[in-house]
């Protein structure tokens, strides 16, 4: 084969590594480089930057390539997989390197993603990985973000140092359940993931409680660990993948779970579904997340605002909607009263027009007008609340909200 | 009239001086015109002398100047007036900032926003250039913010490219720094910039290729990156192509077909490599006291798939399936039933002889549901690359690999089962079963039955041919 050069690389490297949906680089410890030793670059301020988005509205933030992508695995929904017929290249460690200082010092980037395929052994794998993040912060002082993939199979001590190096950590438990994985990623093994997982919450136990009783203790992982679901693959429904994730963070303290809709890729495996499941799907999930994660609803509730036939979603509305719309009985709820629990279940209310709210009404008692100053938009929550000056009359009894009708689409030609 | 000078669209300090003075005095908002830099001002503006600050201070909440040191950098020429017009309402009510519902409140909010968005999408979307003169490398900025936020995001450039030398050019303003300092310099043009980086082409390739056609979503592009900073992002040229490309690209991942043909041509490699890494297997503790592993064998387009139970001791050693004194029975009934072995691929359920140490002998052991689930994604892999149209299951064990749950022989014998994927299943006794029948009689019926049974299978695999 011929060599390739770097940029010839770069681009098979990356076009493998895009189906990872993470590219957060916030959350982590502060530092610079204009504080302590002289000669290193970079920083991190705890708010991530996106410093650029693809056409996919995906933010670009890290560098995201594999280390290489052979693999000895055979995953069906994996571009890499061992009997797919892409072009297969791999990175030095030192080809990782320069690439990522040269972008970081053009602000392109906040840092390194990597993760990789499996060559040779687990082992032999993650230590290359290592590698490159050692020489990063210590032969070129990177203060930089860092995520690195490990790999569940590797030797522990291996992720310990590796926790040492990176930011964040991540092991994609890839699919929702465990049937999915045995049979679209059958050399994956739930207990491992999740026993990788744990090990890796430990560590970052210990090293917390560490740095809090020494100042010099190193820091373990700052910014935890992460993972990412494919939906969409397997017949997994939006319940099971509630389901899942909330176990997930609570067993493991995970900051983020991931979901990437499935889709298709060159030269897929006869296993796969062609279709890909709707981006909205996709959306839908991460605001289930985010519900659970900010707004205090636990994997049951938004469980009941699933679908009971499909166990899915709904994609027309949103799952805070649609949660309101079962349980008719908590509404409306008096914005001048409501405690700030009853507020964040109003649909349309975010966390920080919350905060605004429960700060205002203690100098004013609130009108439609100063709740619609307060929020983005009040046609939403008019049916949800009550005010100085408002009450619905119209919700309760109705099955549907009023909304608008849907936009004419253009039905597609070639579906 | 008061006329309030500052010494610039950014002067903090300046508006803070004066505005205390102004409030201590009592002037009211509407009294004073608020000037940044030069000029001629309010025409009509009769200048009365500023009031000298007193030594008398009051205290606001310190939310109050972070969010004036932001709103203050805003382009509207407001700004200065408005937060004087709030700080004069903080002196008597100090609590007010919290009213977030109040229309004043909430307009310096949106001021301060709209800065803060900026001096982030500053951060984000300033790209450097490198450059060399006689010191060595210098990066130097192209940059055209919407407020006056450059000198208050100097310090986050510093902070992170502390060892760097570096250079942003703005029309408003050029910071400098040397690795030691920062020095400001006068407004500069697109011209002033180098126009040109190797890097920058190996940074287009890679924003193309991190980009996935099949999720085109150009407007989450658009919010988070509107279209007036395009013209300084190297990246965004490419940004019409890749989206006219987008749904033809996705088109073609579809339309390739999963192409088993393909899959065919690579079979026989695919499956000495499988091979290969199954010698090295150690996904269950099997592997430490047997000799090698025992992988299938047979050609690897085989319509029809023997699945047996483990390798014996002879087969442990000389690497090979049904070698001993089963197989031997086991060919010698193929025979009989009309199959010829070499057309038919063989393997074990678990690729490991289990066993234990009596004495000089190995006396084999049934291996247990562990190290069947573990040795069972071989199996999944050999069954994938063959695509058998009939599988046999010789024995319980193999039954259990190959349908993931316990079988009941007598139960399933007999019959074909229909497998996922089309194919056909049987399952019936291992021949070691046929050894170990005790009475001479009911050995040979027994083994009448197989061979009918063994028969039967040859015929249907004949007729699928």
């Amino acid at each position: 084969m011929a060599t390739l050069s770097t940029r010839q690389k770069l681009e098979i490297l990356a076009d493998a590594a895009k189906y990872d949906a993470s590219c957060a680089s916030s959350g982590t410890a502060k530092r610079d480089s204009a504080s302590g030793r002289k000669g290193g670059i970079g920083s991190t301020e705890g708010m991530g930057i996106c410093h650029a988005y693809a056409p996919d509205g995906r933010c670009i933030s890290l560098l995201k390539i594999l280390l290489t992508n052979s693999c000895i695995f055979d995953c069906h929904y994996c571009i890499n997989r061992r009997s797919s017929d892409v072009r297969r290249a791999r990175f030095t460690v030192r080809e990782v390197v320069d690439l990522t200082l040269s972008f970081y010092r053009r602000n392109y980037i906040e840092g390194l993603f990597l993760s990789s395929g499996i060559i040779r052994s687990s082992d032999y794998t993650m230590e290359q990985m290592v590698a490159v993040t050692r020489s990063l912060r210590e032969e070129h002082d990177f203060r930089g973000y860092i995520h690195l993939k490990t790999i569940p199979d590797a030797d522990p001590e291996l992720a310990h140092q590796a926790g040492l190096y990176a930011d964040r950590l991540s092991i994609n438990v890839e699919l929702p359940t465990e049937q999915g994985l045995r049979s679209l990623a059958p050399e994956k093994d739930k207990d491992r993931i999740e026993s990788a997982m744990a090990g890796m919450r430990d560590a970052m136990e210990d090293g917390s409680d560490a740095s809090r009783r020494y100042t010099h203790a190193p820091r373990f992982a700052p910014a935890g660990q992460s993972t990412q679901m494919i939906v969409g693959a397997d017949q997994a429904d939006d319940r099971a993948i509630i389901r899942r994730a909330s176990s997930l963070y609570s067993r493991h303290r995970l900051r983020r779970v991931y979901y990437s809709a499935f889709s298709p890729i060159p030269s897929p495996s006869s296993v796969l579904p062609l279709k890909r499941p709707p981006l909205m799907r996709e959306h839908r999930l991460y605001q289930s997340d985010w519900m659970m994660r900010f707004y205090g609803y636990s994997a049951q509730e938004l469980e009941s605002a699933t679908d009971p036939v499909t166990g899915c979603l709904p994609l027309d509305i949103d799952p805070k909607l649609a949660w309101a719309l079962r349980h008719r009985d908590s509404f409306p709820v008096d914005v001048n009263r409501a405690p700030r629990e009853a507020l964040l279940r109003v649909p349309g209310l975010g966390v920080k027009a919350v905060d605004r709210i429960v700060a205002s009404r203690r100098h004013r008692r609130l009108r439609l007008d100063d709740v619609a100053r307060l929020t983005q938009s009040i046609a939403k929550l008019r049916p949800f609340l009550v005010a100085a000056d408002w009450r619905p009359v119209h919700l309760a009894d109705r099955l549907t909200l009023p909304m608008a009708p849907p936009p004419a689409s253009q039905y597609e030609l070639f579906p | 009239m008061y006329r309030a000078r500052l010494n610039g669209p950014d002067d903090f300090d300046g508006w803070r001086d004066a505005a205390r003075a102004l409030t201590l005095a009592g002037i009211a908002p509407a009294d004073i015109v608020w000037q940044d830099g030069e000029g001629a001002g309010d025409l009509f503006a009769a200048d009365e002398p500023l009031p000298v600050a007193s030594e008398a201070a009051f205290s606001v909440p310190r939310a109050f100047v972070e969010l004036a040191e932001t709103a203050i950098l805003h382009r509207d020429p407001e700004r200065f007036a408005l937060l004087y017009a709030l700080l004069s309402r903080l002196r008597d009510r100090p609590a007010s900032l919290e009213d977030r519902a109040d229309p004043l409140v909430r307009r310096v909010e949106s001021l301060a926003k709209a800065v803060r968005r900026d001096m982030h999408k500053m951060r984000a979307f300033v790209r450097f250039r490198e450059l060399a003169d006689a010191q060595g490398p210098r990066f130097v900025a192209w940059f055209e913010p919407d407020h006056h936020i450059v000198r208050a995001n100097a310090g986050f450039f510093v902070r992170r490219f502390a060892s760097m030398r570096w250079s942003i050019l703005t029309p408003e303003l050029s910071i400098h720094w040397d690795g030691d300092a920062l020095t400001e310099g006068p407004g500069a043009t697109r011209r002033d910039a180098p126009g040109d980086d190797p890097v920058e082409d190996i940074w287009k390739g890679y924003y193309a290729a991190i980009f996935n056609p099949a999720r085109l979503k150009v407007g989450a592009m658009l919010s988070e990156m509107p279209r007036k900073y395009w013209r300084n992002l190297p990246e965004a040229a490419l940004i019409p192509e890749l989206v006219a490309g987008a749904q033809t690209r996705e088109a073609a991942m579809i339309a390739t077909p999963p192409k088993p043909a393909a899959r065919r041509g690579n079979a026989a490699t695919a499956w000495s490599a499988l091979r290969e890494e199954a010698m090295g297997c150690t996904r269950c503790p099997l592997y430490r006291d047997t000799t090698q592993t025992v992988f299938g064998e047979g050609p690897v387009d085989a319509p029809l798939m023997f699945i047996g139970e483990q390798p014996g001791d002879q087969e442990d050693l000389a690497g090979r399936p049904f070698v001993g004194p089963a197989g031997q029975l086991f060919d010698r009934a193929l025979e009989e039933a009309g199959i010829d072995r070499r057309r038919a691929y063989i393997t074990n359920a678990v690729k490991h002889f289990k066993h234990e140490r009596r004495g000089k002998r190995r006396i084999h052991q049934t291996p247990e549901t562990p190290e069947i689930q573990a040795c069972r994604w071989w199996l999944t892999q050999e069954l994938e690359l063959v695509r058998p149209r009939i599988i046999v299951a010789l024995g319980a064990t193999a039954g259990r690999a190959l349908l993931g749950k316990a079988v009941t022989i007598s139960r399933v014998r007999g019959a074909p089962l229909a497998l996922e994927g089309g194919a056909q299943g049987w399952i019936t006794v291992h021949p070691s079963y046929l050894l170990r029948v005790p009475e001479e009689t009911r050995k040979a019926e027994e083994r009448k039955r197989f061979v009918e049974e063994l028969r039967e299978i040859g015929e249907r695999v004949k007729a699928l041919v």
